[in-house]
């Protein structure tokens, strides 16, 4: 039973760092039908920028962690918008080309982090309440996973508020809807990408930062290998869909974890074939809209 | 396309002339190559009569091979794929494991991996192609992920999992085996470029080539017209990943060996780098884009080793000695700057030169050609 709650609550946790990488993915793609390549090394450099900031400030102390996750955020904000500007947006309504760039620059960035921090892992830990356990119903839980689900929850929740009360969400909703018909009422919906682009990046951003604690290391390819679970989890959850990137993050680490303990290691294969799974009965996904 | 009927019997019969004997000296002299003396410093590492620089060739010729079948699937039937390398990978570990599990010879095995690749591809093919657009780019990526998961993980100790699996040599014809039969190998290379670009070519222009032209351009007034398009689409994607397997048993034997790279996620996106630079659509861009890859890849690893650059300042230095750094940079430019890769700058070129014959920019229209069938087929894509 304790190995069914920490699996559980690992689960979870894992399932929160998926969401933070996958909710930008989702977003992006739903307004801008942009399948973003490069989201991995936003995450990469988020961690890679917190990870120095924290050492320099003190890894295993709470300002060292806070102010490491507003680095990383801040990071993968700037970095994403950036790279709205500079090469998504040029290539204005060319989807497979802008798909192309994004490949192209996730490749000359992780060799360029390769070069700058090197390819081995750089170990890391943040202070010592979260390298601690907590006792719950016999599973001692690390601590570090509550603060990722924590931080999930709120990006979540700001995410909601943001799109549900303020003016450019509505835009960015409506555009995920329907982009040709917000174009035709006169709004510029190039500040919107620029928008949706940044938000997935400070999401991607924190999601490095406590990326690294739950592994417990920074390396150059932590970005891409969590792009491509972020990847399985936007088309199980239906692409453009903020919920559904939610409940297939926890669906897909929670699988993942039980697959690993149970099934002899083999979480892998069997998140690969739950998208076969899912695109076999309903090709758009769980909350994709019309299949 | 653009052979307009004003044109006169006389310079379109001596273009078509030209049009195959510029290849055929081309082949000529590749084949000549390992028995020739030349030197092309900066170029090639060494003399082309040497194992190193022979090696290099016949890498870029099988890269140029797979770059071919991306381009059936992605130039012709317009399907992005980014689990090309999967194929690549299942040939050359299956031709691996069938010669020494089974102990057979090189030729029974190779045959039975040809089978086996066709069963294996139909059956992936058939589940893949149900959906198109981005969600078949992210079900391949899938399939090749679970490939890559299985090769690491080495079931059954058969894989060699991540120091890769060594070519059991014992059932390989001694004239493939060891560095003094590289010439062997290089012109095995060769002969598989060659005849790729037979078939690819042959594919293409066969009904069921011209029909996937249809379907990357308009899948409704296919299905109209009383075609299905998802047996020709699929008989596409088994052509190209038959290709892929080949090359890949091609690459088992040229490298000794397999490592688990070459399933990887990494390599299909390097075929994409090769495809676009070349430019999407031709068959010439495709082998173009893979040998320049394949060059600048040497060379870029060989610099940043050089002695100059590790004493640059770390600005400088960095960059310069990360070779996926500078392609991925020049992937960008070239999709920025240069759509249609070096095939449709070629054609953009000629085309100033005799203004008004033809089509300009192929690639590019090609790309957004994929991009319409996206458009069409939204999320799912499932029509009714």
């Amino acid at each position: 039973m304790s190995t069914v709650i920490l699996l559980l609550f690992t689960g979870v946790g894992l399932g929160a760092i998926y969401f933070l990488v996958a909710s930008g993915l989702s977003l992006i793609y739903g307004l801008m039908h942009v399948l973003n390549f490069a989201h991995g090394v936003f995450l990469s450099l988020g961690a890679f920028l917190g990870f120095e900031v924290a050492s320099r400030l003190g890894a295993t102390t709470w300002t060292g962690f806070a102010a490491s996750l507003l680095v990383g955020a801040l990071a993968g904000a700037v970095f994403a918008a950036l790279t709205e500007r500079l090469l998504v947006q040029r290539l204005y309504e060319r989807h497979i080309e802008q798909v192309l760039v994004t490949v192209g620059l996730g490749l000359a960035a992780v060799a360029l982090f390769d070069g700058i921090w090197g390819t081995d892992p750089k170990f890391i830990s943040g202070p010592p309440w979260m390298g601690r356990t907590t006792h719950i119903l016999g599973a001692n839980v690390p601590n570090d996973r509550f603060v990722a689900i924590l931080v999930a929850g709120l990006v979540l929740l700001g995410m909601v508020l943001f799109l549900q009360r303020t003016r450019y969400g509505m835009i960015i909703r409506a555009g995920v809807e329907n982009r040709a018909m917000v174009t035709a009422l006169g709004i510029d919906v190039r500040t919107a990408f620029t928008l949706v682009f940044t938000i997935g990046g400070i999401a991607a951003g924190l999601g490095g930062v406590l990326a690294s604690h739950y592994f417990g290391y920074v390396s150059p390819l932590l970005g891409q290998t969590l792009l491509i679970f972020a990847f399985i989890v936007t088309v199980i959850g239906g692409l453009g869909s903020l919920t559904g990137a939610a409940i297939a993050s926890v669906l897909v680490a929670l699988l993942q974890q039980f697959a690993n303990y149970y099934l002899w290691g083999t979480g892998d294969l069997a998140v690969v074939v739950l998208l076969a799974v899912v695109l076999l009965t309903r090709p758009s996904g769980l909350m994709g809209r019309r299949a | 396309m653009s052979t307009s009927a004003t044109d006169t019997a006389y310079p379109q019969g001596a273009r078509a002339w030209v049009g195959r004997l510029v290849p055929l000296a081309l082949v000529v002299l590749l084949a000549c190559l390992p028995l020739l003396n030349l030197h092309l410093p900066g170029v090639l590492p060494g003399p082309t009569y040497t194992p190193g620089t022979l090696h290099l060739l016949a890498l870029a010729m099988v890269m140029a091979a797979l770059a071919l079948s991306y381009h059936l699937l992605l130039g012709v039937a317009g399907l992005l794929s980014f689990g090309h390398a999967l194929y690549f990978g299942f040939g050359a570990y299956l031709l691996g494991i069938v010669m020494s599990e089974l102990e057979l010879g090189l030729v029974p095995s190779v045959l039975l991996v040809l089978l086996a690749g066709v069963a294996f591809s139909l059956a992936l093919g058939a589940v893949s192609l149900r959906v198109t657009g981005i969600p078949f780019a992210m079900v391949t990526l899938a399939f090749a992920q679970a490939g890559s998961v299985l090769v690491r993980r080495d079931p059954g100790r058969v894989t060699g999992g991540e120091e890769g699996l060594r070519l059991p040599t014992d059932y390989v014809p001694a004239a493939l085996v060891g560095v003094a039969d590289t010439r062997n190998l290089y012109w095995l290379a060769l002969a598989a470029l060659v005849l790729t670009f037979l078939l690819v070519s042959w594919v293409q222009g066969s009904r069921a080539g011209h029909v996937a032209e249809a379907v990357r351009e308009n899948e409704l007034r296919v299905r109209v017209l009383g075609m299905r398009p998802f047996l020709v689409k699929l008989a596409i994607f088994v052509a190209a990943s038959v290709i892929a397997i080949g090359m890949g048993m091609v690459h088992l034997l040229l490298n000794s060996g397999a490592v688990p790279h070459i399933v990887s996620a990494e390599l299909t996106i390097s075929l994409l780098l090769m495809v676009v630079i070349g430019g999407v659509g031709s068959r010439w861009g495709a082998v173009a884009g893979a040998v320049l890859y394949v060059l600048l890849n040497q060379r870029l690893t060989v610099l940043a080793q050089a002695e100059w650059v590790h004493d640059l300042p770390a600005p400088l230095r960095i960059p310069l000695s990360e070779p996926m750094f500078i392609l991925g940079t020049l992937f960008v430019l070239v999709v920025m700057f240069l759509p249609g890769g070096l095939a449709g700058t070629v054609t953009r070129l000629r085309g100033a030169r005799h203004r008004g014959s033809g089509d300009q920019r192929p690639g590019a229209e090609r790309l957004e050609d994929v991009d319409d069938d996206q458009q069409a087929a939204p999320v799912g894509g499932a029509r009714p």
